[in-house]
């Protein structure tokens, strides 16, 4: 019999209710949160207006006019943390479903990875070494967030870990693959960033023509594998 | 049949209550800064209230009506002019065809919202109208208006010109009352400040810096202290929260938030004062006042039962002026 993990509830704010797990990066404990999640999503609470999960915890946005105009004397919070602990203490169906194992092309040009020379210096290793260390693990995605479709993956090498750059980038191009301590990440957009950039990606993690704009979801396992600055040019699968 | 951008303005967007359903996908809700104005300007001439409207930042655009409607701006006092003659904001009025809107100068605050009665031809994304100019989706085209952009009207002639003899229709209402005092809740990382910080939180003034956009408000004030050095693993956000930077600064996450992110939440802006805060620019101060879950709930309440009455009474009243077919 499983045990369902402790927690504890917290307001974010006048609309939104946090379910701590504790500040910690465990695996089992992110796989549970993550059931949590796909249940309250499958229920279509009324008045849950969006469900966040993250590394440790899972946030439900509410809309507290459409809880209220149901509320029969109680406090809107007081309803919607009822509804959530009532879930949460469900037992947990363990859900046996094969998470999806996703191979994700990389170019680990110096051009496409700003940081690799300083890496290398920085951990006295040569550019191979970091990308055969990079490239020989499977990462689990334990949440999206930050940017559409970014996902936050864990855990790197130790070898390779590294902190963020004191002075983030005002600009990372799209597709670009870093690292940040022990987490790896693809920024799916250009955007301002701080993570140590090693290589770039041609694979679109964000297309807003689709009906699921973002490629990965938590619990997608994920390969990185080297290609050449040849291989990337030509690259013909960005639209599949 | 259109509404013409004859010159843009420095980011004037189109926006509505937002776009849920899809943080957990990284994309966050957006929608108007200041929801209970872009609601008012909706209320005020009987459209639904979470209708889309154009969100304005001053210098604003300038408009050229090619077709007859009714519109309302509320929020920012942009000084509003048709054709040379000033208009007043909370108060719907009758734009004839061929009619030029623009702004010439902020008497107060800083987003106004200009509510069209006319549909306009935008098509939704995820749910929402909402512009997401860093995913370049929604509201127009992804993108804030330019010079030379035509957004086409859908509906047929709507007005029975009998009954419109000014260009003022004969009802207004007051728009929120400035106030620089914000009433706050306690954030979950609350307790990781020193009781001197947690203090001074409450009794010193802050400043908006010059980095305040839709997506946050950097503030200057006193650093404030943690009692120890901890880190925190992402989570979730929201609009309003008030984090604490690694400098000891605070910023308040604003529509376009990220929807998670790292660093301690000290506290919240109650969802009802968020207006309030959208009308604020940089260089002013802002302190907080703290307050609990019921009042600010209460608050909110109370603000969107009043914007529901106001658009009850205002469909009445606009049905004078529309064709009885429509």
């Amino acid at each position: 019999m499983q045990t369902n993990p402790t927690y504890s509830i917290f307001p974010l704010g006048d609309n939104a209710i946090l379910i701590d797990f504790g500040n910690e990066l465990n695996e089992s404990i992110n796989q549970k949160l993550l059931e949590i999640f796909r249940k309250i999503k499958n229920q279509n609470m009324p008045g849950v207006l969006d469900v966040v999960p993250a590394y440790s915890s899972l946030t439900i946005h509410y809309d507290v006019m459409k809880i209220f105009e149901k509320a029969g004397g109680k406090t809107v919070f007081d309803i919607i943390t009822d509804q959530v602990k009532k879930i949460v203490e469900d037992d947990i169906e363990i859900s046996f479903e094969q998470n999806r194992k996703i191979s994700i092309p990389v170019c680990y040009d110096e051009e496409f990875g700003p940081d690799l020379s300083y890496m290398a210096n920085e951990k006295s290793l040569s550019i191979e070494n970091i990308i055969q260390l990079h490239t020989a693990k499977t990462y689990r995605v334990y949440m999206i967030g930050f940017l559409p479709g970014f996902a936050y993956m864990g855990t790197v090498d130790q070898r390779i870990q590294m902190p963020r750059k004191e002075n983030p980038r005002t600009n990372v191009e799209a597709g670009s693959v870093g690292i940040a301590g022990e987490q790896t990440g693809i920024y799916p957009l250009q955007s301002p960033g701080g993570w140590q950039i090693i290589g770039r990606t041609p694979v679109l993690l964000f297309n807003k023509e689709k009906t699921a704009p973002v490629l990965l979801q938590p619990e997608d396992e994920i390969k990185f594998f080297s290609i050449s600055k040849h291989e990337f040019t030509n690259y013909q699968g960005r639209d599949s | 049949m259109s509404l013409q951008i004859i010159r843009a303005g420095i980011l004037d967007t189109i926006q509505d209550s937002g776009r849920y359903g899809y943080q957990h996908l990284g994309i966050n809700p957006g929608g108007a800064m200041d929801r209970f104005s872009a609601q008012l300007s909706n209320a005020l001439i009987g459209k639904d209230l979470n209708a889309p409207v154009i969100e304005l930042h001053f210098p604003a655009a300038s408009f050229l009506f090619k077709k007859s409607s009714v519109i309302c701006l509320a929020g920012a006092d942009f000084s509003a002019f048709i054709n040379e003659e000033p208009i007043p904001i909370h108060k719907p009025v009758f734009v004839k065809e061929g009619s030029m809107l623009g702004f010439k100068s902020i008497k107060w605050g800083a987003r106004c919202y200009l509510s069209i009665l006319h549909e306009m031809q935008i098509e939704k994304w995820l749910g929402s109208y909402s512009t997401n100019i860093k995913a370049e989706a929604g509201g127009w085209e992804g993108r804030h208006l330019k010079a030379g952009d035509r957004i086409v009207f859908t509906d047929a002639e709507l007005f029975n010109h009998q009954n419109i003899h000014n260009l003022l229709l004969p009802w207004k209402s007051d728009g929120i009352k400035k106030n620089n005092k914000l009433d706050v809740m306690v954030g979950n990382e609350w307790n990781w400040l020193t009781e001197i910080s947690q203090h001074s939180f409450q009794q010193n003034d802050f400043q908006i810096s010059i980095n305040a956009d839709r997506m946050g408000y950097k503030l200057t004030g006193k650093k404030l202290k943690t009692k120890e050095e901890k880190s925190l693993l992402s989570s979730a956000v929201n609009f309003g929260a008030i984090q604490l930077l690694p400098d000891g600064q605070l910023i308040i996450l604003m529509a376009d938030h990220q929807t998670t992110g790292g660093y301690p939440r000290v506290a919240h802006v109650i969802s009802a004062d968020l207006p309030l805060l959208a009308q604020t620019n940089p260089n002013e101060i802002i302190n907080f006042h703290l307050t609990d879950m019921g009042t600010a709930q209460e608050k909110l309440i109370q603000q969107q039962k009043h914007l529901q009455e106001i658009v009850e009474a205002c469909k009445l009243k606009m049905e004078k002026y529309l064709l009885k077919d429509k």
